[in-house]
């Protein structure tokens, strides 16, 4: 999603709360995770652009950068759908039932785990733990939690989701 | 019912604002505490508490505290580990959203006492509620003098700053939880050196539970008598528990350490989900499973240990009569090996192999000599990594075998025959 904008695009977007961000630590290497993150919600992928860019607002190589965003798994390196499914597949949620909706989500969508739909609405992933067990099984999507998930519960969550801006749902 | 401490406000809606925290007796431990104690003396309080840490390994928090080297002319930091991501483990995370104070008030303590004045406050990155309250918490509390240059006059003074994790399990281990706010991947660090005397920026640092901090603003306002009264001798103090899993009633709940495990499972959560239990898990995932003849274990520190598991991270896990033992084990031992950082080859390539030999077992392919392979791993992999990431993984998995090889050996289909 970068690529449509040019590095002097980026670097202005990010600047004004680049140094926001720098403020909180006393080395600007600190600040590699929080602003991959803001470059993240403004872009929606983390990619070599971005990766440039940071670099050069924190006076930082490159290759710091992407050794962070290379290890997180919040941080998108390619294109994701417009809603992103994050669904929990461990122990709490596989005991009640989170094999079986990932499942039927894989055939809704016709994707595989980490795959995004033909129509880039949504990308599918089941992930570790999300840390909601009390409400097994859930998912996570964007950036809000459903749990208590059944099968009908997932099909009115789609079909919710299908024309709904990502901007929407935080 | 116990009285509840913890969580006494978490069904209000407003809790996590500061006017309800206020009203319910918020801030006024960090009030005698900035008044009545010097910084030594808030140490010696914890001490006399023996607030033990709540984040899995429960080491007593006065003590960690009192390595903190008082000549040093470096800045020291706080750091509060909110990286919650253990499966069963969700205690953090209710404290975060509901009544986010409790935690704020304990880390301007906490910070008093070592001579802090910058903390972090690392959150896992998939907690945006717990994010929103807890910056939402900071800015009121800056607004009531609770935070900032000097603290109610006291001339103590400290900023919070909420680091976001990125999904990385592994930070939650403290050295990681550093490397990954110092702009690192999170991968641990040998000890020593302890982030006691080198930690963040090589500076001494403390790393405490989000539940540790938040018993603080009840033990200051209540004094540590009233705190270690509370359970057993040797965990005194409240303490959360959740439970999920195949449980009627999953949830947080709060009560004193000491009850067993049964009782727990059964007269808190319900019962099984189907039928009986069959086992649970008492820890969060890397907590050695027991079947249901031992669920008369206590739920404490030295109970648990005592019985070969441990609180870890009292995530507390039912599996009813449905459950495949085989099953679990190669989830959880999926889960440690996608979450290892890679940086050991025993945790690396051990789990790797483990979880291939759990998938094939799984899918009836198993061979003789499988199990034993899996044993022999674990031997291979326990005390043998830099953190307790791969001790974890081998002392769970090795308990799945213990307990329910009739389980594994039924899967495969020589020694099936055999049986």
């Amino acid at each position: 999603m970068s690529n449509a904008r040019s590095l002097a695009d980026i670097k202005i977007d990010l600047a004004p709360e680049v140094q926001t961000i720098m403020a909180r630590y006393p080395t600007s290497r600190s600040a590699i995770m929080p602003v991959l993150e803001l470059a993240q919600q403004k872009y929606g992928v983390v990619d070599g652009d971005v990766y440039q860019t940071v670099a050069e607002l924190l006076d930082v190589p490159e290759i710091w950068v992407f050794e962070v965003a290379s290890f997180y798994t919040l941080f998108d390196r390619t294109v994701t759908g417009r809603h992103h499914i994050r669904l929990c597949t461990n122990l709490s949620c596989q005991l009640r039932g989170s094999d079986a909706l990932l499942i039927h989500l894989q055939r809704r969508l016709d994707v595989e785990s980490g795959g995004t739909t033909r129509d880039g609405i949504f990308t599918l992933s089941a992930v570790e733990c999300l840390g909601a067990c009390e409400v097994a099984p859930v998912l996570m999507v964007d950036r809000q939690y459903i749990g208590d998930l059944t099968v009908e519960k997932l099909d009115a969550l789609l079909a919710s989701l299908a024309d709904q801006p990502a901007e929407e749902m935080s | 019912m116990s009285e509840l401490v913890l969580l006494k406000n978490i069904h209000d809606p407003n809790a996590h604002q500061i006017a309800t925290y206020e009203g319910s007796g918020g801030y006024q431990g960090l009030r005698l505490a900035l008044r009545d104690f010097s910084p030594d003396e808030v140490i010696d309080e914890v001490k006399s508490a023996n607030l033990r840490g709540r984040g899995g390994a429960g080491f007593p928090t006065g003590l960690k505290w009192g390595f903190v080297p008082k000549d040093s002319p470096l800045p020291r930091y706080l750091c509060c580990n909110a990286d919650e991501g253990e499966p069963g483990t969700f205690k953090d995370r209710i404290l975060m959203e509901r009544d986010p104070h409790q935690l704020i008030e304990g880390m301007v303590i906490a910070a008093y006492a070592i001579g802090c004045r910058t903390a972090y406050l690392y959150i896992r990155g998939e907690y945006q509620l717990s994010i929103d309250h807890c910056q939402q918490a900071i800015d009121e509390a800056h607004a009531r003098g609770y935070l900032g240059p000097d603290i109610l006059g006291s001339g103590h003074g400290l900023d919070i700053h909420i680091h976001k994790g990125a999904g990385a399990y592994i930070c939650g281990e403290e050295t990681a939880l550093l490397e990954s706010i110092e702009g690192r991947r999170g991968q641990p660090k040998l000890k020593p050196p302890f982030p006691a005397v080198a930690g963040l920026y090589e500076c001494p640092t403390v790393v405490n539970n989000v539940e540790t901090l938040a018993c603080l603003p009840h033990l200051f306002r209540r004094g540590s008598e009233w705190f270690a009264a509370i359970g057993p001798d040797h965990s005194p103090g409240p303490k959360l528990f959740g439970l999920s899993g195949q449980v009627k009633r999953p949830g947080v709940y709060e009560m004193p350490m000491g009850l067993s495990l049964g009782e727990l499972l059964e007269e808190h959560g319900g019962g099984a989900l189907n039928g009986q239990f069959k086992a649970a898990i008492p820890g969060g995932v890397s907590a050695p499973m027991f079947p249901r003849s031992e669920f008369d274990v206590k739920m404490d520190f030295g109970s648990l240990a005592a019985a070969g598991s441990m609180l870890g991270s009292a995530g507390v896990i039912g599996l009813d009569e449905t459950a495949s033992i085989p099953v679990v084990a190669r989830r959880i031992t999926e889960f440690f090996s996608h979450e290892s950082c890679g940086k050991c080859t025993p945790c690396r390539e051990g789990l790797t192999w483990a979880a291939k030999i759990l998938r094939r077992i799984e899918a009836g392919q198993g061979q003789p000599g499988d199990v034993e392979q899996l044993e022999m791993l674990c031997g291979g992999i326990f005390g043998n990594s830099f953190c307790a990431l791969g001790d974890g993984a081998a002392w769970a998995l090795g308990a799945t075998v213990k307990h329910f090889r009739p389980e594994f050996d039924a899967l495969i289909p020589a020694q099936a025959q055999a049986g």
